[in-house]
């Protein structure tokens, strides 16, 4: 009985891990709030949800792996423009436009996963800086696919199931962006909840100690780093798809960087850390976009220090020491 | 037409020296104290902007403007040492990452915020303009200026690293911060004044950079990713190793924009990625 007990005991654990609780729900319920509340909003509600994907991506390499990436904006792009190109050489169809975005993000994911794995600290950020650089500079000097600086021209999306097109209003874009969202989040949640994420947060805690109680670490990072590839170029598919367009922009460094600082301000390391720093900082530059753009990263470097400083696992992290702090009293 | 192979070497190697002044203070820094510092060039910018000013609005010569450039640097630096960065040595490369980008957005910002976003112009002194006619090459008076300065840099650098008392207890630190405190060296405050010191040639370089590349409030980025690729391109803590990255990445991004101006910056981010594959501590690492 006793021997019994022990061995189920993981199970129970990864279990316990893996069940619903009534915040996460209300979580969800509130994601269909823009549809009643906001409906002038659905676009920018559109956009967080695609921009929560990715900073999600970014979460399972850098908040459960502990891989450092400022180059992730890479795969955003490439799934961006795989999208858009497809749409205007083969045909517009959604679903298979985002199943060819994953597969090419996922291509490029598994073949840089080789160089990633095998480096750590500072040469990992200046290889993850580099290679987030050099597709930069590939898809702006190669104008004659990509159109360059004047972003890719004549993508024609068709409309979804074909019923529901994509308008001005946003209702078609939130919802298809919700949905592959909501998605991906379970299989997300699905995955950090496994053995495989234990393992993934054992890699991050001590990166040493891994390989000697026999985990495979560097084949366990490129699994990571391939599955956060595909997830970030699906989130840069739905950005063309959702919006019929796609700009360098999408694959810059100002996007990796973004999508880090939304990462750290919700609580790197957490599931719900990127969706609620996404929030937080995407409605906070549409309320703030009347103001020049320098003076909004004035804002952001503050932010970025004080989360620094004053809050190391972000808000999540902060709230949830709170409530822990309450529930010893 | 092309211009000659020995005008773009000389030119490159100009804009090398440029970018180890610019990158010597992170390099040691980071070798000193594994601390990932993403605001160095923030400090840079300080130097080209009070340069800028006390020329253009105060009209004081180029040549005192550079010491000021220097010092100013690093007061800002020991200031920011003192109320950030210590607090953070022992932290994760992560919150390092995030606590000086965080100092270079705002940076950023104020510049933007004081003398607006566009190229801020100077005037060199009669002295330095125009070009030296050297056996029929055309070399310019300023690039020769900057290289002196680097030179005498970098010769200062080297006799204060291997001569003095200072530089032992630095090269000490570097190799086994542990051992050096057990010696009984105050690695912290060694650190503080290699800091401040590394802070304040990156302010002389930002204020030499101004006639070369310009200065705008992208400067905190754009020389950014130079000095980091020269600094994990040269190995940590290496001075040697700097100073051959920085050639090395100078004239190749100056043949790449003459010869395959149509590959933009694509020519040293490649050379970057290739050498850090290839020996990921960087050519002169030891780590």
């Amino acid at each position: 009985m006793a021997a019994a007990d022990t061995i189920s005991a993981p199970q129970h654990y990864l279990q316990s891990l893996g069940r619903w609780s009534a915040a996460e729900i209300a979580f969800w319920l509130a994601t269909l709030l823009p549809f009643f509340l906001f409906p002038n909003y659905l676009s920018l509600a559109s956009q967080i949800a695609i921009t929560a994907l990715f900073a999600l991506s970014l979460d399972l390499i850098l908040g459960y792996a502990g891989v450092v990436s400022l180059g992730h904006a890479a795969f955003f792009g490439i799934g961006a423009y795989s999208a858009g190109l497809f749409s205007k050489f083969v045909w517009g169809e959604p679903f298979s436009g985002l199943l060819v975005a994953a597969l090419l993000a996922g291509i490029a994911g598994y073949a840089t996963s080789f160089i990633i794995c095998r480096f750590r600290h500072l040469t990992l950020i200046m290889l993850t800086l580099g290679l987030g650089l050099l597709a930069f500079e590939v898809a702006n000097s190669a104008h004659w696919l990509t159109g360059g600086s004047d972003g890719l021209q004549g993508i024609r999306i068709w409309p979804l199931f074909g019923v529901f097109k994509f308008d001005l209003y946003g209702y078609t874009a939130y919802s298809y962006s919700l949905a592959v969202l909501f998605l991906i989040f379970l299989g997300m949640r699905r995955l950090v909840n496994s053995p495989f994420g234990l393992a993934l947060r054992g890699i991050r805690e001590n990166l040493v100690r891994m390989p000697a109680i026999g985990a495979a670490s560097r084949a366990h990072i490129r699994k990571a780093y391939t599955i956060a590839a595909i997830v970030a170029g699906i989130a840069g598919a739905l950005l063309t798809q959702t919006t019929e367009s796609a700009a360098l922009e999408s694959i810059s460094f100002q996007r990796s960087a973004d999508v880090l600082v939304m990462l750290v301000l919700g609580g790197a390391g957490r599931l719900y850390g990127g969706l609620i720093g996404t929030i937080i900082f995407m409605i906070a530059r549409d309320q703030f976009s009347g103001i020049a753009p320098q003076y909004w990263y004035f804002w952001i470097g503050i932010l970025l220090i004080a989360v620094v400083m004053l809050l190391p696992n972000g808000i999540l992290g902060g709230l949830s020491k709170i409530l822990a702090q309450r529930r010893r009293k | 037409m092309l211009p000659s192979v020995f005008g773009v070497l000389f030119d490159g190697f100009a804009y090398g020296m440029l970018l180890f002044v610019l990158s010597i203070g992170l390099s040691v820094t980071l070798g000193l104290m594994n601390f990932v510092n993403l605001a160095h060039c923030a400090f840079a910018m300080l130097g080209g902007y009070l340069t800028v000013t006390l020329v253009n609005d105060f009209h004081w010569p180029f040549f005192a403007t550079l010491p000021l450039a220097f010092i100013a640097a690093a007061v800002a630096s020991i200031a920011l040492e003192r109320v950030f960065y210590r607090r953070l040595y022992r932290a994760s490369d992560l919150d390092q990452v995030l606590l000086t980008i965080g100092i270079a957005f705002v940076s950023v910002a104020i510049a933007a915020y004081l003398f607006g976003t566009a190229q801020q112009p100077i005037q060199t002194p009669p002295l330095l303009r125009g070009a030296i006619d050297f056996f029929g090459l055309n070399l310019g008076r300023y690039r020769l200026f900057l290289i002196g300065i680097a030179l005498i840099v970098t010769i200062l650098l080297v006799l204060g690293i291997e001569y003095t008392r200072f530089g032992a207890q630095v090269r000490a630190a570097v190799d086994n911060q542990r051992m050096a405190g057990g010696l009984g060296i105050n690695v912290e405050r060694t650190f503080a004044i290699t800091f401040a010191l590394g802070s304040g040639l990156a302010g002389l370089g930002g204020a030499l950079a101004i006639e070369i590349v310009g200065l705008d409030p992208n400067f905190s980025f754009i020389y950014l990713v130079y000095v980091l690729i020269i600094v994990s391109v040269g190995g940590l803590g290496s001075i040697a190793g700097s100073f051959a990255a920085a050639i090395l990445i100078g004239v190749s991004d100056i043949a790449g924009k003459y010869y395959f101006p149509e590959l933009g910056a694509f020519l040293i981010y490649l050379v970057m990625v290739l050498i850090l594959m290839w020996r990921p501590a960087g050519l002169f690492g030891r780590r």
